[in-house]
């Protein structure tokens, strides 16, 4: 008895006859975008999903990100901005703690989660984690219901096409386009069903990598 | 220039007028107008009933009848949209090639009234007077198979003491589409009593299109619901110089 | 039953099969004034966001094109395809499973749950797994399947089916939910409203619970990248993403249709899949993932994938592009018909323009011949479809292959004589002098207001034309002047 394997390509062949015509795939959409205004579109978006937005410069991201967190805090094992001190860790003055792969029910009684991100899209308002030490694990930004995500201006590109390009695709992605919604109950858009309820996206200008 | 009529199967048996206006339009704005008397239908309802090997020396018939014309106009996007779209590949996929290409050749110099006014003939204003409140519904094969624009509202616009108003929705089916109407006639019925209330709506005198098909179907809600609301073809008006 | 040779979706298994004909589903269907409120109401609130969303795309018909030459060219291509995905999700740890049709499917995935010793599993929404009814074999198997997705939890605890592709609760609305939540919800509070974010908050709390202590999640693809094993899911709610992480082991089951060749063909579907199905830039969450990752989410991975009348489908050049779907439900929401009888009277999962070309390739036409007619092929469904399937010319093609399934019929005697009345110009004048007896039917009203069957189904609700005194050849012959050169 052949496999199930070997017989539907088998069947498969055998639908598509001996010669297939070849396709050509003509990609005469945009590639890359030629905006100049890409943060300023990003922030845009994002507060059309109902984010918040914070700009800040490279030495302000600690006491923003120490500003935007809610009760019991957890941030990504590589986050940047985590400082060590005698009564533990803490970004900012804030306390923390650093996630350590424990049981994914321990996040629910988690109420802020701290990320960085690995890039993130203009046109769509979408940042995207790809499980890197200063994102952590795909839990982490899931089961808190505040995420507060440190995106820097150079991750920032124009269109879809661009920010695949910047992405490992063997990473496990999380593509974020604003807080958890629903349109689920007569097509009206509701924030927040299972991930995070509130997104709050600090944007680092940087002075290099733009 | 000569142009050749190609009537279609329902204006010649059932809707003269469309045909007439067409004849009087034409022949007002200079041109010879022949009705090949070989032709009947093009086999649009047997292709898309589901028999296209009946249909197939029915598009053999229409082929041959107007090959020899180098100008083919028709009040009937829906046809005009069948001998374009269908006749070569309902020819195709039974295996006649050779048909297949002349029903190209033919459907590249076939054209729907209102493109052939405002292509070919470059006009808009065909010197129409029609003093009526009109609303026109735009069919689902004039905008999507034969994608005729905006040429019919720009050739009413330009017809004199003409109340154009356009109805909400205008773009969607009436619900006749063909053997659907009887097939599934409750959904068609459904489909047509939302068109009338939109054409009801915006008080309309006449309702227009540039297809009998879906002006029969109108047509038939309208006169059976003693509404007073008319349907003329888009020809005849544009053949009209009352007033 | 077969096209080609090639075996169909097998009866007595999933829902590809309706109860009724599609006519006299949708008879009923037409009486429901709840019903023709909540589809009318949703299908036109999406179809103007829809709209909007993608006016603003200058090169949509660019980015249309290219979807629709990826997915031809991918089906040109899939046995070398699918072998590759397989190479690289099993080199990324995963395990791949083939499935001729939907009762190995349902077995596979049978025995992967009772392998883990999980007597429940979580799962995303999916139209695969609807399809082939996997919850009912999991039952079967004493294995309790908890829907996750808003929508689809609405359909389970309403004992209900799914009428959309992509809102599958289209159908209810607020008040409706909110008494679907009260009967059925454990654990939810009586004093419940029907104001959407309270209903959410109820799905969100009852499921919490579901999700942390789940061990198996179920899931369906939206695409699986070939080059690199990668597998997409496109959703909103965060449930899809509570389903990839959290339990132990995770179960994708994927049509064969869905793999697509490259990771930077994503950047074509994932401008063309949110505008067209929400109406929105980009939906909140897509997960992508390639086999397991350590220390992050499922230790183990399989991925089933389903033939069940897909190679049938491939079989056929004229029909096979309705492989190339990627399941947005815009078809639906333009579809004059879809609108006014919703989902359920098709009979199948794949309901509306896309599901009437669908469904009777997944399972023979012979075994839904009402699908391909239940369209007046206004053309709606392909102007709004972001792979260009040309979804009225594929019914055209699948009414002949319905007709063709049934044989000699009446139909076809009636059909062939009025095509024998119409190749000849005598026989077709005769005909309408025939046809000019209908006068008499018309002259109080100067319309018909009555026919016999079938044509009383016209005049049931329309009057029918009352032929002229003369035809148009007949007047043209009657002219005094300009004899025209074909006269």
């Amino acid at each position: 008895m052949t496999s199930a394997r070997d017989e539907i390509l088998a069947r498969v062949r055998t639908a598509l006859g001996p010669n297939p015509a070849p396709v050509t795939v003509l990609r005469e959409y945009r590639r890359s975008s030629t905006m100049d205004n890409v943060i300023e579109l990003f922030e845009d978006r994002l507060r059309d999903y109902g984010a918040t937005v914070v700009h800040v410069t490279p030495d302000g991201v600690a006491a923003a990100v120490a500003e935007q967190v809610r009760g019991r805090v957890r941030v990504a094992p590589g986050l940047p901005w985590l400082e060590s001190g005698p009564d533990g860790p803490h970004v900012g003055g804030v306390a923390v703690e650093v996630d350590d792969g424990g049981p994914a029910a321990e996040l629910d009684a988690v109420d802020t989660a701290v990320t960085g991100a690995a890039a993130a899209c203009a046109v769509t308002g979408t940042i995207v984690l790809d499980g890197s030490p200063d994102q952590g694990r795909r839990a982490l930004t899931l089961v808190p219901d505040r995420h507060v995500c440190v995106v820097h201006s150079g991750q920032i590109v124009g269109a879809v096409p661009e920010l695949l390009a910047r992405l490992n695709p063997r990473a496990p992605l999380t593509f974020v386009s604003g807080p958890s919604a629903t349109a689920d109950i007569e097509l009206q858009r509701v924030k927040g069903v299972h991930g995070p309820r509130q997104l709050v996206v600090i944007i680092v200008a940087d002075t290099t990598g733009q | 220039m000569q142009v050749a009529l190609f009537a279609t199967c329902l204006v010649d048996a059932f809707f003269p007028r469309a045909g007439q206006a067409t004849v009087a339009l034409l022949e007002r704005l200079g041109h010879e107008v022949v009705l090949p008397r070989e032709q009947t239908c093009c086999g649009q309802m047997h292709i898309n009933s589901g028999y296209p090997d009946q249909a197939l020396a029915l598009i053999r018939r229409h082929v041959t009848t107007f090959e020899p014309y180098d100008v083919v106009v028709a009040p009937s996007a829906s046809c005009v949209g069948c001998a374009r779209h269908q006749h070569p590949t309902v020819a195709r996929r039974l295996g006649d090639t050779a048909l297949a290409d002349r029903a190209e050749a033919l459907a590249a110099r076939t054209y729907d009234l209102s493109e052939f006014l405002v292509d070919v003939l470059g006009v808009t204003d065909v010197g129409a007077s029609y003093p009526h409140r009109v609303t026109l519904h735009p069919t689902c094969h004039s905008l999507r198979m034969v994608r005729v624009g905006d040429r019919p509202l720009r050739l009413l616009r330009a017809v004199r003491g003409i109340d154009l108003v356009e109805m909400p929705g205008a773009d969607a089916c009436c619900g006749f589409g063909g053997t659907f109407a009887v097939k599934n006639s409750d959904v068609s019925t459904a489909m047509l009593s939302d068109k009338l209330r939109d054409i009801l709506t915006v008080r309309a005198e006449v309702v227009t299109a540039g297809d009998v098909s879906c002006l029969m179907h109108i047509d038939g809600g309208l006169t059976r619901l003693r509404t007073g609301t008319r349907a003329v073809h888009l020809a005849e008006i544009l053949a009209s110089t009352d007033g | 039953m077969t096209f080609l040779g090639m075996p169909t979706a097998p009866r007595g298994v999933g829902r590809l099969r309706g109860d009724a004909p599609f006519p006299v589903a949708a008879r009923a269907a037409l009486t429901d004034t709840q019903l023709r409120r909540n589809i009318g109401h949703a299908t036109e609130t999406i179809r103007a966001r829809r709209a909007a969303l993608v006016a603003e795309m200058p090169d949509w018909e660019q980015l249309r094109r290219a979807g629709e030459a990826i997915k031809a060219d991918t089906l040109a291509r899939l046995p070398e395809v699918l072998v590759q995905l397989e190479e690289q999700v099993t080199a990324a740890g995963g395990t791949v499973h083939w499935a001729r049709d939907a009762i190995e499917a349902n077995a596979i995935v049978t025995s992967l749950v009772q392998a883990t010793g999980a007597d429940e599993v979580v799962k995303i929404k999916s139209m695969v797994t609807q399809e082939i009814g996997l919850n009912e074999a999991l039952a079967a198997a004493g294995i309790t399947a908890h829907e996750t997705d808003l929508a689809e939890l609405i359909v389970q605890l309403g004992h209900d089916r799914p009428s959309h592709i992509v809102v599958p609760a289209i159908h209810r609305n607020r008040t409706e939910i909110r008494d679907i939540f009260r009967r059925a919800m454990p654990g939810v509070r009586p004093d419940l409203t029907d104001d959407p974010p309270q209903l959410a908050e109820a799905a969100r709390t009852y499921l919490r619970r579901k999700f942390l202590s789940a061990r198996v999640a179920v899931s369906g693809a939206n695409f699986a990248v070939a080059e690199t094993g990668t597998v997409v899911i496109v959703e909103s709610e965060g449930n899809g993403r509570m389903c990839l992480t959290l339990p132990e082991v995770l179960i994708t089951v994927m049509g064969i249709e869905k793999v697509i060749p490259t990771f930077a063909d994503l950047e074509v579907f994932l401008q063309l899949l949110p505008r067209s199905a929400t109406g929105e830039r980009m939906n909140p969450y897509t997960s992508m993932w390639t086999g397991v990752t350590a220390g992050d989410g499922p230790r183990e991975f399989h991925l089933v994938l389903l033939d069940n009348g897909r190679t049938a489908t491939l079989a056929d050049p004229d029909g096979r592009a309705a492989l190339h779907c990627i399941r947005c439900g815009a078809c639906l929401n333009v579809c004059p018909v879809y609108e006014r009888v919703g989902g359920h009277a098709y009979g199948s999962v794949y309901p509306g323009p896309i599901g009437a070309v669908i469904t009777p390739q997944l399972t023979g036409v012979a075994d839904n011949p009402d699908l391909p007619f239940a369209s007046t092929l206004c053309g709606a469904c392909f102007d709004a479809c972001p792979v260009r399937i040309d979804i009225p010319s594929m019914l055209v093609h699948l009414r002949a292959r319905a007709v063709a399934s049934k044989g000699a019929s009446l139909e076809r005697g009636v059909f062939g004589a009025i095509a024998w009345t119409l190749r000849s110009p005598r026989r077709f004048s005769a005909a309408i002098r025939l046809a000019r007896l209908g006068r008499l039917l018309g002259r109080r009203r100067d319309r018909i207001s009555r026919l016999p069957w079938p044509l009383s189904r016209w005049t049931v609700a329309r009057d029918a034309p009352r032929p002229p005194r003369q035809s148009l050849r007949e007047w043209w012959r009657s002219r005094p002047t300009k004899p025209g050169a074909g006269e």
